[in-house]
């Protein structure tokens, strides 16, 4: 079978083997649900509910608070505890509507019921998703009404479900692939109607044979769906990348992937979407990776949204030995914390606790320009330059660098031999171009 | 060679640097730069550090923009007063009041003040800092990281950190200003250098998550808001704030408040 991948990229170390053959264990929420208003890409939520206010399970509280935004859904019922700023795995201090949980899951009318998605036109389906508050769970947290809603609508040829997960230590999209095939090819056929002229696929990268042959039988039968396997290489599931190894068409950093015809959608994002819209069940759970070599029990959790990092903790056995380091996230892209007492939102997609920190014992020396960062970058552009003006913070010169093209993979500080913290600099130079330009707009 | 050669030679020579001669001054008259003579006197009068704490492009560019009446004669804050009153003499304007400022770090949290969260091992630089997580390893993540951006980018060798803070040395610092364009936390205020107290903190969290997380925090009591005689504090968010030409430096907020961190200048 030909494997399909694109230029550049690293072969990390994958710790995938801790929690690949643990099945997801559901968890039950306790005590307070914390829900900030942030948990997507766009302008915040706006909050529909107040102190004291009776919320039901699947009841909306928070409505989007601009076009790209997205809504907010109770994963719980109770009582609006507060509304107050809480940190969240960025660090920042988000207004959060704090719900007390009464553990008795009372749903809103019609919640959990069968729908029939062939009966409902496109339109009808972007409500639903844009009504379950859906958005990007890969990461980015980008709304997926938004994402379903191109311009081009006709031009899109391709709708992509992005089960590389080239993240090292992540397995929840593997096990979803094993465990619950059947919804995310349901999801598919659900963006397939909103696109009469795309093709479906669905990219696994192949250290997921299992995965590969087991939702290629099932699609056996499909005329446009097909499972492309995709050579095990971070960053694979990167969405330029994954573009690119699918159709051969490369994007930029001023583009989407609507302009190259593309729909890429992740495994829980897809699944989510035929929840919301076959079994009317809004964005209310995800499945997060709890692993590490310092967690005593490393597990796939699906976990309410708004739950607290240390439940999950507890969950999984807690710590068997004082971890060093702890990430939300994979270990690429993930952020470090400097506490877990926070809440599981759209987009945390792991909690990685090592006992060993590896990168705090690197001393960062001069650049010898041996161009191994060039070599491994998926964004084609050259960190060892722009390095040069991300730390003199040269915001100009990064930017006619082609310093946006960075998509902060971190490739090149993994693989520098001089230990140069690249990745770190290019997040600060990045955020100091977006903020200029936000000034001039 | 007899004498004649020597003298075409010479006469030759002579020709042709009379021409050229004769064409340099054409071209003088006719490519001539007009410039400003007031420009030039200005630019004698400012300080020539080129710091661009005015905003502009340096001295020159200040000295154009004064010329044309585009900034006003007190615009370098380097220079201050006696630079503005010759720039004005000049311009034959009244220098307007200009008074010598100094930069001002709001933040006290010194190493075992404010307590520490985590062990950062990123890049020492506070900008950078700033992308990760929480800003640093103070569990405060409104105050100075402590990592000295502003240290590098002084030219005047005003601004050091001391215990882990920025502090201001006022008698070097000229007010120019690039300390508080690069803190990532907005830190540094420019303050009158009469001035006597000042709010060290910057903190908007709550009363109890400062306590907690610092023991130089502003609590946001409001007692210094409710005992200053001139009404010149008022609260900006959760921290204090002095508006100095209010303030007469009477000295009350500093003695009520009960963390201590309105503090007179050193």
């Amino acid at each position: 079978m030909k494997k399909r991948t694109f230029k550049g990229g690293i072969h990390p170390y994958d710790g995938k083997e801790l929690t690949k053959n643990v099945p997801v264990e559901t968890v039950t929420p306790h005590g307070d649900m914390i829900f900030p208003l942030s948990q997507h890409i766009g302008a915040p939520a706006k909050p529909l509910v107040k102190k004291g206010d009776y919320v039901k399970m699947g009841q909306i509280i928070a409505e989007a608070g601009g076009f790209i935004s997205a809504n907010i859904v109770s994963s719980v019922s109770g009582t609006v505890k507060t509304i107050e700023p809480r940190l969240v795995a960025s660090g920042a201090m988000v207004n959060s509507i704090v719900i007390t949980n009464d553990e008795t899951d009372t749903a809103v009318d019609g919640f959990g019921k069968d729908r029939d998605y062939t009966k409902l036109s496109k339109a009808e389906i972007r409500q639903i998703v844009k009504d379950a508050g859906i958005v990007g769970l890969g990461g980015a947290g980008f709304p997926t009404h938004v994402k379903l809603a191109p311009k081009n609508e006709e031009q899109i040829d391709y709708v992509i479900v992005n089960g590389a997960e080239c993240e090292p230590y992540l397995t929840s999209d593997y096990r979803m692939m094993m465990e619950e095939p059947e919804r995310i090819i349901g999801g598919l056929k659900v963006i397939l109607r909103l696109f009469d002229n795309a093709k479906g696929v669905i990219g696994i990268e192949d250290n997921k044979p299992e995965a590969i042959r087991l939702i290629s039988e099932m699609v056996e039968d499909e005329d446009n769906i097909e499972v492309y396997p995709l050579k095990t290489k971070y960053p694979q599931g990167a969405e330029r990348t994954l573009i690119y190894a699918v159709s051969g068409r490369e994007i930029n950093s001023t583009m989407l992937p609507a302009d190259a015809g593309c729909i890429v959608d992740n495994i829980d994002t897809v699944i989510s979407i035929y929840m919301a819209v076959c079994k009317s069940t809004p964005l209310i759970r995800r499945i997060v990776t709890v692993t590490g070599d310092a967690v005593e029990n490393p597990h796939n959790f699906n976990a309410r949204i708004g739950m607290n990092y240390l439940d999950l903790l507890e969950a999984a056995g807690g710590l068997k030995e004082n971890p060093e380091k702890i990430v939300s996230g994979g270990p690429m892209m993930g952020m470090a914390l400097s506490t877990v007492d926070i809440p599981v939102i759209k987009t945390s997609s792991a909690l990685l606790c090592m006992t060993h920190d590896e990168v705090a014992e690197f001393e960062p020396s001069a650049c010898i320009r041996c161009g191994r960062c060039v070599e491994v970058c998926p964004g084609h552009v050259v960190p060892q330059k722009l390095m040069e003006f991300a730390e003199v913070h040269d915001i100009e010169g990064f930017e006619a660098n082609f310093g946006m093209e960075c998509c902060e993979c971190g490739c090149c500080a993994y693989v520098c031999p001089a230990k140069r913290p690249l990745t770190q600099a290019f997040k600060q130079a990045r955020k100091a171009v977006m903020e200029k330009r936000r000034r001039k707009a | 060679m007899d004498i004649t050669g020597i003298a075409i030679a010479a006469a030759v020579v002579g020709v042709i640097g009379l021409i050229i001669g004769l064409l340099l001054v054409v071209a003088a008259e006719k490519f001539k730069v007009e410039v400003d003579e007031k420009e030039i006197a200005v630019r004698g009068e400012l300080p020539g550090n080129n710091c661009g704490g005015c905003g502009y492009a340096g001295c020159d560019a200040l000295a154009k923009a004064i010329a044309a009446g585009e900034a006003a004669p007190n615009a370098c804050p380097v220079g201050g007063a006696s630079v503005a009153e010759k720039i004005s003499a000049i311009l034959g304007v009244e220098a307007g009041s200009s008074e010598k400022k100094v930069a001002f770090v709001k933040c006290a949290g010194t190493c075992g003040v404010a307590k520490e969260k985590c062990v950062y091992t990123g890049i020492k630089d506070c900008r950078d800092a700033s992308v990760v997580p929480g800003k640093g390893s103070k569990r405060c993540s409104y105050g100075c990281m402590g990592f000295g951006s502003c240290v590098s980018e002084c030219q005047f060798d005003a601004i050091h950190i001391v215990d882990g803070v920025a502090v201001v040395d006022p008698e070097k610092c000229v007010a120019c200003g690039k300390c508080a364009q690069v803190c990532p936390n907005q830190l540094i205020d420019l303050v009158p250098y009469s001035s006597t107290y000042h709010v060290t903190c910057n903190s908007q969290d709550k009363g109890k998550t400062v306590k907690e997380n610092c023991s130089a925090g502003c609590l946001g009591c409001t007692l210094c808001v409710k005992q200053c005689p001139n009404a010149a504090i008022s609260m900006v968010g959760n921290v204090a704030t002095i508006d100095y030409s209010k303030c007469d430096g009477c000295g009350t907020c500093a003695e009520k408040c009960p963390a201590k961190i309105i503090r007179p200048k050193k």
